[in-house]
């Protein structure tokens, strides 16, 4: 395919998101492999780099989920330790970003800097972390700190979280260590790692225990989607990962969240975003559509149908046939039913909602299983290689993103045939890279180096607003 | 016939003596590289080490506990010791992994659900080593104590704080334990039929309550491969001694003597009985070591260290200078005292640790003192440690 213009088309970048505990993930499937070996882990991370992808990425949830009081068993169920298990990814693969969501609620700066300082190390420079707030109580009885977060700061504690992680990453400038054997000096200066930090949330101080890192700080993430968590990855992240991979929705977000920008002095290339994409990948675009109907089958068991109904309705559904109408009341306003999942968000206005739900069911004669399967996600990308990718590259050229994290839905082997077939199209279309050209993920995403941002401390040696 | 003696490399920046790193052998310019410690575990897993530990702390390198010391003529800077033994474990096969991580200002949720996973990437070689951290530096860091008594003092009030230190590792270290059981081996159903990935009976909140925190549980991570990673624990005095006894598998202690050894030895016996911990009595001596198959150039590398550091190296453990020879007489007869292994800390890295594989095993296997060859198996094999039971497990057929 040759293009008209000589002007190099916009590239495609590609990551690869280990399936997650949700039911997008379906591990009925006889194909489906192990959650919490190392071998699948492996698999898929080579995969992505056999597929020159710029990382792969790794989410957190620090509670096992409950409904109705209860641990939720029909999804995937246990998850590793995201910095152990990266830490050990770094030693099977040589390009790869690696990137994990921490929690800024329940850890503490100097912790988590020294862990993605560390990772940075031991990756030679391809770490990258999704910042991330909890806020719920549920999940902080699992930790000494405990609780809950007012909603109104969760994002106040991200951000000084995040500043006290920079002036801990920073408190190191990367000349300090001469390891002169013959002089005796294993540093040139007596002062190392110095930082202070004091906001309402932290108030720390001492030397910095990690050297810089090779990329000076992680690759910093943001995954929310409110106004706020959008004004939040402008000021300070580098990549953002969202929900709006179609097209309409895509080009609105990008636009929104790109503009934002320049009032924080930034470029638009400084925030790479990335929507999460599922796919659905066939030799032709007629099996392919019988695949994604088949695997939103498997994703959306009967069961399943009635847990996810008692989501929106918010009230215990288990007497109901998934395979008979939906609900015929409202739901129930009130305190949730399920704990420790993020989409239950969702539905902002369930009464609404399910009566949208009941009208189509009644209109279309969809049972209740129909009913979900019909109106949850959708895969993003249907049909074979050659439809998808072009429908990635173009959806990249029109601004409606910079390229996908893509969700597979079989553990560990779901990227296989996208790596062996999309890939090499997308190709051949100019828009994807043929050999990884940069040492580090900020290169494989285009970003500049990390400057070191003002030394926030208090130390009257270091001047307030200081760039070095 | 001699027992045979387990062994562990103690792994610390260039070695532990603080001059290590101006050795024409050391590395000094590669410690916070992935190359700098996938070759030292390798080559202790040449040497059919039964495990490695990796020191850390949530603080700089520094001779003073409440600060940096700007000192310039020494290794400062290190990694996560968690973070170097997972990107080592898929590199190496056989080697225990022992990362110490910091009980006390830390999540105990955390460090299970990483030590798991580090039983898990290493396929049943994890070990984790609690640390206390007793110093105000790392107060500062973390900034969460609203109180903070000094327990390094000799009055009252240091006692008492002393005291409740090692509680609250205790407490921590109870937390991790009951982590890792929190599922059965078997919670994973994958039952098509009925839709259920997990079979929620077997998930168990753990609802430890104690003096400082709460922990509800269940963990996250699946119960690892060896069901209960091995806890090893440094104690040089009667209050860590008995938290170690109580909490940990190996007990790593540090007598001058073979006396002070004998009665350590039964000191911890008894606590592990008081407490009652079945299984082998696991206490393991420590001995900082520089080792050369020629004694005058074992004592002229010591003294050349001396001098570059311009004061006397002391430590809370032995220092052993000498042949290989020497310190396989030393370690043979010293196991009398009932001593089950040593954890070798070697003053110079690599220097050292070439010296224990390529001088000390041999020495130790031609006395029939050490294992000639790796048999399969988790660490907790190694050391004789039975897979335990699940504390939650009803065993009853349901």
């Amino acid at each position: 395919m040759s293009r008209t213009t000589s002007t190099p088309p916009k590239q495609v970048h590609l990551a690869a998101h280990f399936p997650g505990v949700n039911n997008t993930t379906v591990w009925s499937d006889p194909q489906a492999g192990s959650h919490i070996e190392l071998s699948s882990f492996v698999h898929l991370a080579q995969t992505a780099e056999r597929g020159l992808f710029d990382f792969f990425f790794l989410a957190e949830g620090l509670r096992l989920r409950e409904q109705n009081g209860v641990i939720y068993d029909l999804d995937v169920v246990g998850r590793p330790d995201t910095f152990t298990v990266l830490s050990a990814l770094a030693a099977v693969t040589e390009r790869l970003g690696l990137a994990g969501t921490v929690s800024s609620t329940f850890n503490e700066p100097y912790e988590v800097a020294r862990q993605f300082a560390t990772l940075d190390h031991l990756s030679a420079g391809r770490a990258a972390w999704n910042v991330v707030t909890s806020w719920d109580a549920f999940t902080g009885e699992n930790f000494r700190r405990g609780g809950y977060l007012p909603k109104e700061e969760r994002y106040s504690r991200a951000q000084h979280f995040l500043d006290a992680a920079f002036a801990l990453f920073d408190s190191w400038s990367g000349d300090e260590i001469v390891a002169d054997q013959a002089g005796g000096e294993f540093l040139s200066r007596p002062e190392v790692g110095t930082f202070a930090h004091h906001d309402p949330h932290f108030d720390i101080s001492g030397a910095f225990s990690t050297p810089r890192s090779p990329q000076g700080r992680p690759v910093i993430f943001q995954a929310g989607d409110s106004e706020e968590g959008r004004e939040f990855a402008a000021a300070t992240a580098d990549a953002i990962f969202t929900r709006h991979a179609t097209y309409d929705d895509g080009r609105a977000f990008y636009a929104d969240v790109k503009g934002r920008l320049a009032a924080y002095g930034r470029r638009p290339e400084q925030l790479v975003v990335l929507p999460a994409a599922t796919f659905a990948l066939g030799d032709t675009d007629k099996e392919a559509a019988e695949l994604a109907a088949e695997v939103r089958l498997q994703q959306v068991s009967g069961a399943t149908a009635i847990k996810l109904a008692e989501q929106l309705w918010n009230t215990d559904l288990s007497e109901l046939d998934p395979d008979g109408p939906p609900p015929s009341f409202d739901p129930v306003v009130g305190e949730t039913i399920s704990q420790g999942r993020a989409s239950v968000r969702m539905h902002r206005d369930p009464v609404a909602t399910a009566r949208e739900w009941r009208a189509k069911a009644e209109a279309e004669h969809l049972s209740l299983r129909e009913l979900i399967v019909e109106t949850s996600n959708r895969q993003t990308f249907v049909g074979s290689a050659a439809t998808i990718a072009q429908a990635i590259d173009e959806h990249v050229q029109a601004d409606v993103c910079d390229g996908y994290i893509l969700v597979p839905h079989l553990t560990p082997g779901g990227l296989d045939r996208f790596v062996d077939e999309v890939v090499p199209l997308l190709q051949e279309r100019g828009s994807f890279r043929t050999e990884y050209e940069g040492e580090t993920l900020r290169e494989h995403l285009g970003l500049a180096a990390a400057p070191r941002v003002a030394h926030r401390t208090t130390d009257a040696a270091a001047p307030a607003g200081a760039v070095s | 016939m001699t027992r045979p003696l387990h062994l562990a490399v103690a792994l610390d920046g260039a070695g532990w003596h603080p001059a290590a790193w101006r050795l024409p052998t050391a590395r000094p310019r590669d410690l916070l590289t992935a190359g700098y410690w996938v070759d030292l575990v390798r080559r202790a897993e040449e040497g059919l080490v039964d495990l490695v530990t990796i020191e850390d702390a949530l603080a700089l390198q520094s001779s003073d506990p409440t600060g940096p010391d700007h000192r310039t003529d020494e290794v400062r800077g290190r990694l996560d010791a968690v973070g170097v033994a997972a990107r080592v474990a898929p590199v190496t096969q056989h080697v225990g992994l022992v990362p110490t991580a910091t009980v006390t200002h830390t999540e105990p949720f955390h460090l299970s659900k990483a030590i798991a996973t580090l039983d898990y990437v290493s396929q049943g070689r994890a070990g984790w080593r609690p640390q206390v951290s007793a110093g105000t530096a790392e107060v500062g860091h973390v900034g969460r104590r609203t109180s903070w008594t000094d327990p390094r003092g000799d009055d009252p009030a240091a006692r008492q704080a002393l005291v409740d230190l090692f509680e609250e590792a205790g407490d921590a270290v109870e937390v991790v334990r009951r982590l890792w059981d929190s599922w059965e081996d078997d919670a994973e159903i994958r039952d098509v039929a009925t839709g259920r990935f997990v079979d929620r009976d077997k998930l168990h909140y753990i609802d430890f309550e104690g003096r400082s925190f709460s922990v509800r549980g269940p963990s996250i991570t699946p119960r690892p491969p060896q069901g209960q990673p091995v806890v090893v624990a440094l104690a040089h005095a009667e209050v860590p001694r008995a938290f170690a006894a109580r909490s940990a598998d190996v007990v790593l202690i540090t007598p001058a003597d073979d006396a002070t050894a004998a009665a350590q030895v039964g000191e911890i016996v008894a606590v592990r009985r008081d407490a009652g911990r079945t299984g082998p009595d696991h206490v393991f001596a420590d001995l900082v070591v520089l080792l050369d198959d020629d004694a005058a150039r074992a004592t002229r590398r010591w003294s050349q260290l001396e001098e570059w550091w311009g004061r006397a190296f002391t430590s809370d453990a032995e220092v052993f200078v000498g042949t290989p020879q020497g310190l396989a007489d030393l370690l043979v007869a010293r196991a009398e005292t009932g001593l089950t292994g040593y954890r070798l800390r070697p003053a110079a890295l690599p220097q050292d640790l070439d010296a224990i594989v390529d001088g000390l095993v041999p020495e130790l296997q031609r006395r029939g003192a050490f294992r000639t060859a790796y048999e399969a198996g988790t660490l907790r094999d190694r050391l004789g440690l039975e897979r335990p039971a699940n504390r939650y497990a009803t065993g009853g057929l349901s």
